[in-house]
């Protein structure tokens, strides 16, 4: 052991020195947030000790400090990881306790609880190892290049051949995403699910528009998600327009809203735009609430009509006089899964095709100017480039696609309320988009998964579910700050074959 | 007119406003140190006050609560103290490694951040609001009208001026101490303040702890003057404060608190003469307008573009 | 000679604050001539290229380009649009690529505006209708031609941040002639390249002269650059012109001598001073 911890550079007492200051910190951090506990009595606030936790907190940090160490000093990895697991499972002690109804911590997990969660946890851990493993092999740094063993060559190999297939990976994809309902078609919570990511993938598409191509730092991209839920529900219950009018409305209204929004504010340097989009997305918030004649406040819209096969068939049990059946229409048995499975079809849909209208963009000039834009401003206006009207239209088309998935989800709810377009929806679709590799439109649809599958499928852990989403939102960007998937796709070639331009980018 | 009134909400405005000007500093120096917007601040102003709160139900229980001024400094320290190591502690897990990296990835890292810092606290303390009896009560009823007494409250005296104490005490650090220098060379360039023998890691912690310590005594004032906190109240203060640095025009530090303190009388009349409802929508506008007239806020320099 | 006219400087006046950057500069530059610019650091050089090319919008003064379609005036176009509509592309001091996107793709890039207008604000493109994928041939035989004439073929599907230095500075030159400008200006386009690639990028501009026909405009610290391709040298010190002329009368110039070298009594050169700024006859 003394062998393990002694190396040329650091001596024992360097080691205890250091871990006595994380330890100093440890406490200092957890004794009175984690330490004392304000319980509300009726006649005020009282303290509760849990010294329990200070010492757990302050266990944790020493031993997750000391398999950093062991890293840092090249030791052993078995160690280190042995210690990142003890100091993993310390946290998770210290975070496994659950309120009651009167706000007290009292218990531990129930068993109940446990083992619902084992095969959840297991089919979670297998996607995300999936997520991680294509991460890993697409990317170009990150591994020591001097010792090429086998599982190197290994793992660069399969680094080509997905760089090079990235089409086939995505039409993978696609077809997994179309099937999908044929293998859960019964289950509801899982397409219920799947819709929910669809809605996060077509959201990251648009916002990858703004962000990824044109580089401009949207903090409120919400906004015209709500401007386009509120137009098809407003629309919808006033005028009884019907959800396939007002979807390409709610796409105008949205990008008309980033127009009116974009021509002021997008001379302003990126950090100014961002407070100024946030800024943006607070006001069309507050103002939800609080016009209480037209949107019905805190209250939000209610009873919003769901949308019908495209026209021609209802989706419902019972159907007024003169209205085909979606069951009949087909001849089939009626049950209410078909409308889920329909909705599920349609955000697919629509999701396809801001990806297709992304790509093909892509290769257009507009978008060719979106990414000059990104790289260069100064030169963009040098070589001609009107650098306001291509940010703007790249704000227009965002919001555009926001507003569409907005109508979507009002139609899919049947409900609204302010309550689900605040900031930290914002902040999301934009993790999304950063955690994916900006720009690249796959790694939207893996962080998606992470990001709103993960979380979702552990409902029950309620509260800490945000507190894992938070920390995992900070791993993952020490993790890889360019995110899972950080190649850029050049828009046109001239000699090489994209295979060679890979391998040529390693050499 | 109704002067009374008129000075009334000058009054709370400008506590709402020195309260968010503190905030507001730790946005600036922060961003005119290392260009980025640390999300997590509003976090840390809301464990300054949940520090206070609990250092406070210490000392009663400790039974020293009746000694006023004892319980205040304490208070006043001990939140300091133990919100600085939250604010070195984010920016050494969060921020440091990210430093010179991708430039969203802190922010985003920073979004990250907030988020587990809010959902730590709720944990921990609870969802519920924490109540908060009045310590400092009391006033002076500067104007007495027929339907409307002018009150000026010893919190707010006390919130003003230990605010304007805190100001000069941290513009002279900056100005006339080496750290203060070491500082402004981070700022300029931080390649060749590294170069120079300046210990870039260390100025930029201490900035980090600077902000922390002032935003902690937002934080108790806070507590100490509305009587209830809750572990949301970080966001919207957060948001506002940062409105402020940028109206005050970003890496000025006199502006990160004129731009507060106009941030706070802009809600407290906004408030008081049109809708409560409506005071941030006010807000937001002005900045806007602010940022489209004058994009470098109004104390900052204009940047002369680079060709 | 005077309907050769393609760029008039008269009277331009720059001044930020208190500090004239240019004061009161004249100049006439032509077609077919390469006409640079030099003087001391500071002289105020790249300035006079910001007012040309939209960046700065000048204090007094009057810019007025002759292209094909008759005189227009420059200091009255919106930044943008000087490129776009006048036919001005530069370079920069600091090379500015697109260095993320491939060497091909910066050069379709500065193609934008005529695919804009093929590609109906992207919306045929959209749609893949002919009258956009001729456009883009068109575009990208344009391209190839450049990446040719600066010898980047082969760099094609680089990405233009991975370009060695010097390929970097021809990239830019090819770009800003992907623009098809009428006049090109150059901000120190041999800064930081060796011997024989200053050597290359002389033939390069006299082949720009020569076969494209257009104007260009120099900023240029490497004398022997200056002194062998251009045609007309202007001297700028302190924001004044001193001088103006062939190479062979600027150099002789007893006020360019003394901005260069100060106001010393011994009009004795330095002999590597006189070695740049004679003509190298080995090189001609």
């Amino acid at each position: 052991m003394s062998s393990l911890l002694t190396s040329s550079r650091v001596t024992p007492v360097d080691i205890a020195k250091e871990l006595a200051f994380f330890a100093v910190l440890a406490v200092m951090m957890s004794i009175m947030i984690l330490g004392v506990e304000t319980v509300d009595r009726p006649t005020g606030l009282e303290l509760a000790l849990r010294w329990d936790l200070v010492l757990l907190a302050v266990c944790a940090t020493v031993v997750g400090r000391l398999g950093l160490i062991v890293r840092r000093e090249h030791l052993s990895r078995l160690l280190q990881a042995a210690l990142i697991v003890i100091s993993a499972l310390m946290v998770f002690e210290m975070f496994v306790r659950f309120r009651d109804l009167d706000d007290r911590w009292v218990s531990p997990v129930t068993f109940d609880m446990a083992t619902q969660s084992v095969g959840r946890a297991i089919f979670f851990i297998c996607l995300i190892a999936i997520v991680f493993a294509i991460a890993y092999f697409s990317s170009a740094k990150g591994r020591p290049t001097g010792d090429e063993d086998e599982s190197n060559k290994i793992s660069a190999r399969l680094q080509v051949a997905y760089r090079t297939n990235t089409k086939k990976v995505g039409m993978l994809g696609i077809a997994f995403f179309i099937i999908f309902p044929f293998i859960f078609g019964e289950n509801r919570s899982a397409i219920d699910l799947a819709t929910l990511v669809m809605i996060y993938i077509m959201l990251g598409w648009g916002l990858n528009i703004v962000v990824g191509l044109a580089g401009l730092l949207d903090l409120g991209y919400v906004a015209f998600y709500a401007v386009g839920a509120y137009s098809y529900a407003l629309l919808s219950q006033h005028f009884g327009l019907s959800f396939w009018l007002c979807l390409p409305m709610a796409g105008l209204f949205s990008a008309s809203f980033g127009i009116i929004l974009g021509f002021p504010v997008l001379r302003l340097r990126g950090d100014y735009l961002a407070i100024v989009t946030l800024g943006f997305g607070e006001i069309i918030r507050v103002i939800l609430i609080n016009w209480y004649d037209l949107t019905g406040g805190p209250d939000g819209i209610a009873s919003i009509e769901r949308p019908s096969f495209f026209g021609l068939a209802d989706f419902s049990r019972r159907v007024p006089e003169g209205v085909t059946r979606f069951s009949d229409l087909f001849g089939i048995e009626y049950s209410s899964m078909h409308r889920l499975i329909f909705l599920y079809y349609l955000i697919l849909i629509l999701a396809l095709v801001t990806n297709f209208v992304t790509m093909r963009l892509r290769k257009l000039p507009i978008g060719r100017a979106w990414e000059a834009l990104r790289e260069d401003e100064i030169a963009c206006r040098s070589l001609g480039i009107n650098p306001t009207n291509t940010k703007l239209s790249a704000f227009a088309i965002g919001a555009m696609f926001a507003g569409f998935a907005g109508a979507f989800f009002a139609t899919r709810q049947g409900f609204i309320s302010p309550e689900s377009f605040t900031f930290l929806e914002s902040a999301v679709i934009l993790a999304i988009v950063v955690m994916g590799g900006m720009g690249s439109q796959i790694g939207v649809v893996l962080a998606a998964i992470v990001m709103i599958g993960f979380p979702e499928m552990f409902r029950e852990l309620a509260e800490y579910r945000m507190l894992i989403f938070g920390a995992g939102m900070v791993a993952i960007m020490l993790w890889r700050p360019r995110g899972l998937l950080s190649f850029r796709d050049p828009t046109i070639l001239l000699n090489m074959s994209k295979k060679e331009k890979v391998a040529g980018e390693k050499s | 007119m109704d002067w009374a009134y008129f000075l009334q909400q000058l009054i709370n405005g400008l506590t709402l406003g020195a309260i968010y000007g503190l905030i507001a500093i730790g946005y600036t120096m922060v961003y005119g140190i290392i260009g980025m917007i640390n999300f997590a601040h509003g976090e840390i102003y809301m464990l300054g006050a949940f520090h206070s709160l609990i250092t406070f139900l210490i000392c009663q229980a400790a039974g020293i609560s009746g000694i006023l001024p004892l319980t205040l400094l304490l208070m006043l320290v001990v939140s300091m103290v133990m919100t600085s190591v939250y604010g070195w502690g984010v920016e050494r897990i969060a921020y440091r490694p990210l430093r010179g990296s991708f430039r969203l990835a802190a922010l985003i890292s920073a979004i990250g951040m907030s988020i587990f810092l809010q959902n730590f606290v709720q944990i921990a303390q609870g969802a519920r609001v924490k109540p908060m009896q009045p310590l400092i009560k009391g006033g002076i009823t500067l104007m007495e009208s027929p339907n409307f007494n002018v009150q000026l409250s010893y919190m707010q005296i006390v919130i003003i001026v230990l605010t304007f104490v805190l100001m000069v005490v941290f513009s002279t650090l900056i100005a006339k101490t080496s750290l203060g220098r070491a500082q402004r060379a981070c700022e300029q360039d931080r390649t060749m303040a590294g170069l120079l023998g300046i210990n870039v890691d260390r100025t930029i912690s201490t900035t980090f702890v600077m902000g922390a310590a002032l935003a902690s005594v937002a934080g108790m004032m806070v507590t100490l003057y509305y009587g209830v906190i809750d572990f949301y109240i970080g966001f919207l203060a957060g948001v506002k404060a940062f409105t402020a640095a940028v109206l005050g025009g970003i890496g000025s530090l006199p502006g990160a608190m004129l731009g507060g303190l106009l941030i706070g009388l802009i809600e407290s009349f906004w408030s008081g003469y049109l809708t409560i409802e409506y005071k941030d929508v006010a807000t937001f506008g002005i900045l806007v307008l602010v940022l489209i007239f004058r994009p470098w806020g109004l104390l900052g320099k204009p940047e002369v573009e680079k060709v | 000679m005077t309907d050769n006219k393609l760029l008039e400087v008269e009277h331009l006046t720059m001044r930020f604050g208190g500090l004239v950057a240019i004061d009161d500069l004249s100049f006439t530059a032509r077609k077919r001539e390469i006409t640079a610019i030099i003087g001391p650091n500071g002289a105020g050089k790249t300035t006079v290229f910001n007012c040309l090319t939209g960046f700065y919008v000048p204090t007094e003064g009057r810019l007025t380009l002759s292209a094909n379609d008759g005189p227009r005036l420059l200091e009255r176009t919106e930044g943008f649009r000087i490129s776009r509509n006048n036919g001005v592309a530069r370079t920069f001091q600091n090379i500015r690529l697109f260095t993320g996107m491939t060497v091909l793709e910066n050069l379709v890039v500065a193609q934008h505006n005529r695919l804009m207008d093929a590609s109906l604000f992207s919306l045929a493109g959209l749609f893949n209708l002919k009258r956009y994928a001729n456009a883009e041939k068109e575009a990208l035989e344009r391209a190839k031609f450049w990446l040719n004439k600066t010898g980047l073929y082969e760099f094609a599907d680089w990405n233009a941040g991975n370009l060695p230095y010097g390929n970097q500075r021809r990239l830019e030159i090819a770009r800003a002639m992907c623009v098809e400008p009428s006049l090109l200006c150059l901000d120190e386009p041999a800064a930081g390249l060796n011997p024989r690639e200053s050597a290359e990028l002389n033939l390069l501009l006299q082949s720009i002269r020569d076969e494209q026909g257009i104007g260009l405009l120099l900023i240029e610290h490497d004398m022997s650059v200056v002194m062998q391709i251009s045609d007309h040298v202007i001297v700028l010190d302190y924001g004044k012109k001193i001088a103006d002329g062939n190479p062979e009368a600027v150099k002789n110039d007893p006020a360019v001598i003394r901005a260069y070298l100060g106001e010393e009594e011994d009009d004795e050169l330095p002999p590597e001073v006189a070695q740049d700024l004679h003509l190298d006859p080995k090189a001609q």
